[in-house]
């Protein structure tokens, strides 16, 4: 029997515009590109130069850092442009899509007979192992460590966020070939998380995994959070983490040989008439959902409104993401706001009198609702962090640099993602994902 | 709205870089925040915030100040009239205490936000909404005859020396409203805490010795008991504020309507208030065990009923900033402050209101609590790594 493990803290913030769950099938995009600065710290080498050919899988650049870590074309055609910014830096690698969908062969097999070094190998070639992240430092894994474990979930809990047991119906051998793939490359195990509450049919016949249940509000499904409830990482762990859709597309790699990129994204917010499902590959421009967004001052996020980016409609699907979402721009002042909003907004604060309706669904934008201001209130990010963390001294021992006590606090078993919701309530808007994102950076290339 | 605005966007020029009125850029900022939420958007990866900012906070608080207050005016002019013996109309006793107390606040206000925007101005930071919970605070804990310039100096020193000196709003290590109040107490201690001044005018209530009717003595309970005397009210008139204090704190039961906004809100701590009260309470009955004076044998409840103990557990002890900031350390910094109270109170009869005492103490040890909940946290994640 699964272990339940039952989360109290939390909040999910309801909005509108949740995908209804059916798949529709978008024009395919023209242009697609990977963009080397989603992941922090990550310097390309560029295999690649305006011109050349492509096909799936075959290698766009490398990590400066890692030589052997790959990041490949996710569609088959033709590299059109390098956009560069300040002092040249690698913004993206923009590929010019030749409709046709031609792959590298990278060989189907058996990953169990493969072995360690072989499963290594044909990940780190054709550009999967990029999307193997490390704990801690949120950082792509060391190609030469052995991971404590691996933990994938199940579930995305942030807000409007896709059902993964629909989006990856029909792909249960290939999640099962994924999980034998990971499992050659750890002596630990590979958890699964799973939502106690939600139909788990696509995952239930998995072996070689051991599954836990949550319960609970956003961050339940963040797999930060259910590495601190499954098997804390202490010093000098390391524990690997992968999303459970690319745990398919690994798996397709290894039963068909190929590097196949495509996963089920979620087309939501208030901003998008009729939000679905749509089948996506990664890096793919989104320019073909122009006709869906709402008109007037829309802002696009690839991803969800509490871990996501920026994007104009002319820009790409994220490296890690399976979500879009829309919303209103919030940048109107607002008479006498802060006391008479003129729109009802999610808060966990009961000063507003829409707590009494906990089901109610918002229109929220990207208002601030407030100037930034010096921390006061306590027992805020609190109730919203479901880890045995103390989050607000977390924080300041990074504004304090104070590499010691950032390590003993517990810097290593959080990621950006987990304080998001911590962001999000701060009645002192204060940057949180920003200090932790200092804080991560400076003990990594210190400690 | 529109016509706001447009006058609004038509002066902020001359308060810009290069303007005429640069100098006064903060208090512009000030008032324009007040009066429209800006429209900055979010800029990281978290693209949403909550709708509760510090504006709304602090508002909240003030707002669960209006019970003692609206009392508090109320009860100034009751004491008032009680005391030369004048039947008074509920619109008397309101018009006198208004009288009395209005000009208190305005100069708490007024001086407290005139040092706060210099201090922004000089230093370039953004006004705070503090002082909108301090302005308030510092009238409420003031006896009603306090003289005006006295506020004005009480008003000054919090401000200075129990806020801007260590970096403004969060930055604080002491209650700024106490600080005043300490400050004025130990200044002047005749006016603070004392019965009657040399000029025969009454310190707990708006009246004059020559005037008072017989019977009617001038010293509260709570200087009563200190000077082994027994309590000269009900519990009943103790707990509703029928007696003479400070302005604002004579109602446990007005108190406690604050308590219930601030709880429901969620602004304000209940396991601070609450363990105020337990230990209050059990320290007083720990007293009562002993026995043997009357103020040991004061019933522990009375403890909590008289002076100021329901005033500061709701609003002073509460304060987030020089509060502890752990949910464990507010247990234990609330469970010392009623203990600590109690001890003052009955022990030390110099400082017949250990309230004020036990809170700045407490927001002097606050930091130390906190280090011992953080360490254990740090230790539990050590063991953790060793087993």
């Amino acid at each position: 029997m699964a272990n339940q493990i039952r989360l109290k803290k939390g909040y999910d913030i309801k909005l509108v515009g949740e995908a209804t769950k059916e798949i529709v099938s978008t024009e395919a995009p023209k242009t697609y590109a990977i963009q080397p600065h989603e992941i922090r710290g990550l310097v390309p080498k560029l295999q690649v130069e305006v011109g050349s050919e492509v096909k799936c899988g075959s290698p766009l650049y490398f990590s400066k850092s890692q030589p052997d870590v790959f990041f490949t074309s996710p569609v088959s055609g033709e590299v059109v442009e390098i956009i560069r910014g300040e002092k040249r830096r690698i913004l993206e690698v923009r590929i010019l899509a030749d409709g046709k969908l031609t792959y590298e062969n990278f060989g189907a097999a058996d990953p169990a007979s493969l072995g360690r070094d072989g499963v290594k190998e044909k990940m780190l070639k054709s550009g999967l192992w990029a999307f193997l992240r490390q704990r801690p430092y949120n950082r792509v894994a060391e190609t030469n460590v052995v991971p404590k474990n691996i933990f994938i979930s199940g579930f995305d809990s942030a807000p409007l966020a896709p059902d993964l047991n629909f989006a990856l119906k029909g792909r249960e051998s290939h999640l099962q070939t994924g999980i034998n793939a990971l499992a050659t490359l750890t002596d630990g195990k590979i958890y699964l998380g799973l939502d106690s509450k939600e139909d788990n049919s696509t995952f239930a016949s998995l072996k070689n995994v051991t599954v836990n249940h949550f319960e609970g509000p956003h961050p339940a499904g963040n797999v930060g959070v259910q590495i601190h409830h499954v098997a804390p990482i202490n010093k000098g762990d390391i524990v690997w983490t992968i999303n459970i859709q690319d745990l398919a597309t690994l798996g397709k790699l290894f039963a068909e040989g190929i590097y196949d990129p495509e996963r089920v994204v979620a087309i939501t917010g208030s901003e998008i008439e009729n939000p679905v499902y749509t089948k996506m590959r990664v890096g793919a421009c989104l320019d073909t959902l122009a006709s869906k967004v709402k008109p007037g001052n829309v802002r696009i996020i690839s991803g969800n409104v509490l871990f996501g980016s920026k994007v104009d409609i002319n820009s790409y699907l994220g490296f890690y993401d399976q979500q879009i979402t829309a919303i209103p721009e919030g940048d109107e002042p607002e008479f006498m706001g802060w006391l008479l909003p003129s729109e009802a907004r999610p808060s966990i604060s009961k000063t507003f009198l829409s707590y009494l309706l906990p089901s109610k669904k918002y229109r929220v934008n990207t208002n601030m609702h407030g100037e930034s201001r010096p921390f006061v209130v306590t027992n805020e990010y609190e109730q919203v962090l479901p880890m045995d963390v103390y989050p607000v001294q977390l924080l300041k021992a990074i504004l304090a640099g104070d590499l010691e006590a950032m390590e003993a606090l517990g810097i290593f078993e959080v990621v950006e993602e987990d304080l998001s919701l911590c962001e999000f309530v701060c009645t002192s808007k204060q940057p949180v994902q920003n200090i932790l994102a200092d804080g991560l950076t400076l003990i990594e290339r210190e400690g | 709205m529109k016509f706001l605005k447009d006058t609004i966007d038509k002066l902020r020029p001359n308060f810009e870089k290069g303007g005429k009125l640069h100098f006064l850029h903060s208090t512009f900022d000030a008032f324009e925040t007040f009066l429209f939420v800006p429209g900055h958007t979010t800029h990281g990866k978290v693209h949403v915030r909550d709708g509760i900012d510090l504006k709304r906070t602090m508002f909240t608080v003030v707002i669960a100040m209006l019970p003692v207050l609206l009392f508090g005016i109320w009860n100034v002019g009751y004491q008032h009239y009680l005391s030369i013996g004048e039947a008074s109309t509920l619109m008397d006793n309101v018009l006198f205490g208004l009288i009395q107390v209005l000009p208190i606040i305005v100069v708490s206000y007024g001086v407290g936000l005139g040092i706060e925007f210099a201090f922004c101005q000089v230093k370039g930071h953004s006004v705070n909404e503090g002082f909108l919970v301090t302005g308030m605070l510092i009238p409420l804990c003031l006896p009603p005859t306090t003289p005006l310039w006295m506020v004005a100096l009480g008003t000054a020193f919090a401000v200075i020396i129990g806020k801007e000196v260590f970096g403004g709003t969060g930055m604080n290590l002491l209650n700024p409203a106490l600080t005043a109040r300490v400050f004025l107490f130990f200044a002047y201690p005749a006016y603070m805490s004392g019965e009657f001044l040399s000029n025969g005018s009454a310190v707990w209530f708006a009246g004059d010795r020559a005037l008072m009717v017989d019977g009617f003595s001038g010293a509260t309970t709570l200087s009563v008991m200190a000077s082994g005397g027994t309590a000269e009210y009900s519990m009943m008139d103790m707990f509703l504020g029928f007696e003479k204090g400070s302005i604002g704190e004579t109602s446990v039961l007005a108190c406690l309507i604050g308590a219930a906004i601030l709880i429901i809100s969620g602004i304000g701590s209940w396991k601070i208030m609450a363990s105020v009260f337990a230990g209050g309470f059990i320290m007083g009955s720990i007293f009562n065990m002993v026995g043997g004076t009357p103020f040991l044998d004061m019933p522990a409840v009375q403890h909590l009923l008289i002076g100021g103990f329901a005033f500061g557990a709701v609003y002073m002890a509460t304060d987030p900033v020089s509060a502890a900031q752990t949910e464990k350390g507010k247990i234990i910094y609330g469970l010392l402050i009623g203990i600590l109270t109690v001890l003052i109170r009955v022990s030390n009869p110099a400082y017949p209101e250990g309230m004020m005492m036990a809170i700045l103490l407490m927001n002097v040890f606050a930091p130390l609590i906190d280090y011992f909940v953080v360490e254990s946290n740090k230790k539990r994640r050590l063991k953790r790594a060793t087993v």
